[in-house]
């Protein structure tokens, strides 16, 4: 069996509080190695009568062996969601399993430009590929488009600040904007996905990371922009 | 069939309870489905996930391709709907 299909012992060392309803959240877990930007892990949480319960997550970030990296946003009435979100302390153990995925991968290697569009948390996988481009020095042009709610609801807003990297980066808010914001609210449509050098005349690979509806909606609006299907990654989450 | 189910997840779900099998990566094997034909990657099948175990489905024609019953001892995977499987 391969490592990536272990269960390792994992120990919560940072838990930080990032928005209203989400943490980020550092688990030291030694066996764990190799992972890829996109890829996830499950995590196993075990209650003192014997329950499991497995969810999966993105690794936020990758490069450090032994470490693991994730988002946690509340889902509501999100069992693990809830605990991670609200009771979780550092020095928990829980379990974990990976990296896994190879199919939601951005490859170092990869010098062809790249779409993110990401929903909410799905930005987890995202920022992933972002930080490793950003670590390795890749010049692939980069552009992310990341649906939010309110500006509350936005994660690791000064990393995302545009003005500090060559990546392009288009907020788009669904219910209330930031003031004198020039886009009005609304959910995401064609023209916030079109942008010169990330068209589908240029042949970007799209990653789309969100909610299934978020997704079904995404992936519906780039192929009527005309991208090649098979150039669409996408990856659904559910949380709970 | 464009269905839309908001509590279906994608084949990317599948990794972890699948990664015994082996492969590089269980979500990059190339799946038949053996009722319409549609050919494509794990990755890109409509997934059920729940404790007991998980069901893949066909995006085309709903079939149902796999599925993994999570057991005390281990992990079982049938492939009632798929007419082959291979390497990408």
């Amino acid at each position: 069996m391969s490592a990536s299909s272990q269960w390792h012992v994992a120990t919560v060392v940072d838990a930080p509080r990032i928005t209203r309803t989400a943490r980020a959240v550092t688990l030291s877990v030694p066996g764990f190695s190799g992972a890829l930007a996109g890829q996830h892990v499950d995590l196993r949480l075990t209650a003192a009568d014997g329950y499991q319960a497995v969810r999966s997550y993105s690794l936020t970030a990758v490069g450090a062996d032994e470490r693991v990296d994730v988002l946690v946003d509340r889902v509501p009435g999100g069992e693990v969601s809830t605990y991670l979100v609200d009771d979780l302390r550092v020095g928990d153990q829980m379990e974990v399993r990976g990296p896994l995925g190879g199919y939601f991968v951005w490859r170092p290697d990869d010098a062809g430009a790249v779409l993110l569009v990401a929903g909410g948390s799905g930005l987890a996988p995202l920022l992933a590929m972002l930080r490793a481009r950003r670590k390795i020095g890749s010049t692939a042009p980069f552009r992310l488009v990341y649906s939010v709610r309110t500006p509350d609801d936005v994660f690791f807003p000064d990393e995302l600040d545009g003005g500090a990297s060559d990546v392009e980066v288009a907020l788009v808010f669904t219910r209330t904007t930031p003031a004198r914001w020039p886009r009005p609210a609304a959910r995401l449509g064609k023209d916030d996905l079109v942008a010169p050098g990330f068209d589908a005349a240029d042949g970007p690979t799209v990653f789309v990371c969100g909610s299934t509806g978020f997704v079904e909606t995404v992936a519906g609006l780039v192929t009527e922009l005309g991208h090649d299907p098979a150039r669409v990654r996408t990856e659904r989450f559910g949380g709970a | 069939m464009a269905t839309h189910d908001p509590a279906a997840l994608d084949g990317n779900a599948l990794a972890g309870q699948l990664a015994f099998l082996g492969s590089p990566d269980v979500t990059s094997l190339v799946l038949r489905c053996a009722t319409c034909g549609r050919t494509d990657v794990v990755a890109r099948v409509r997934a059920y996930v729940t404790a007991m175990g998980s069901v893949a489905r066909c995006v085309a024609c709903d079939a149902v391709l796999v599925v993994a019953v999570e057991q005390p001892g281990g992990t079982l995977v049938a492939m009632p709907g798929a007419s082959w499987v291979a390497r990408s």
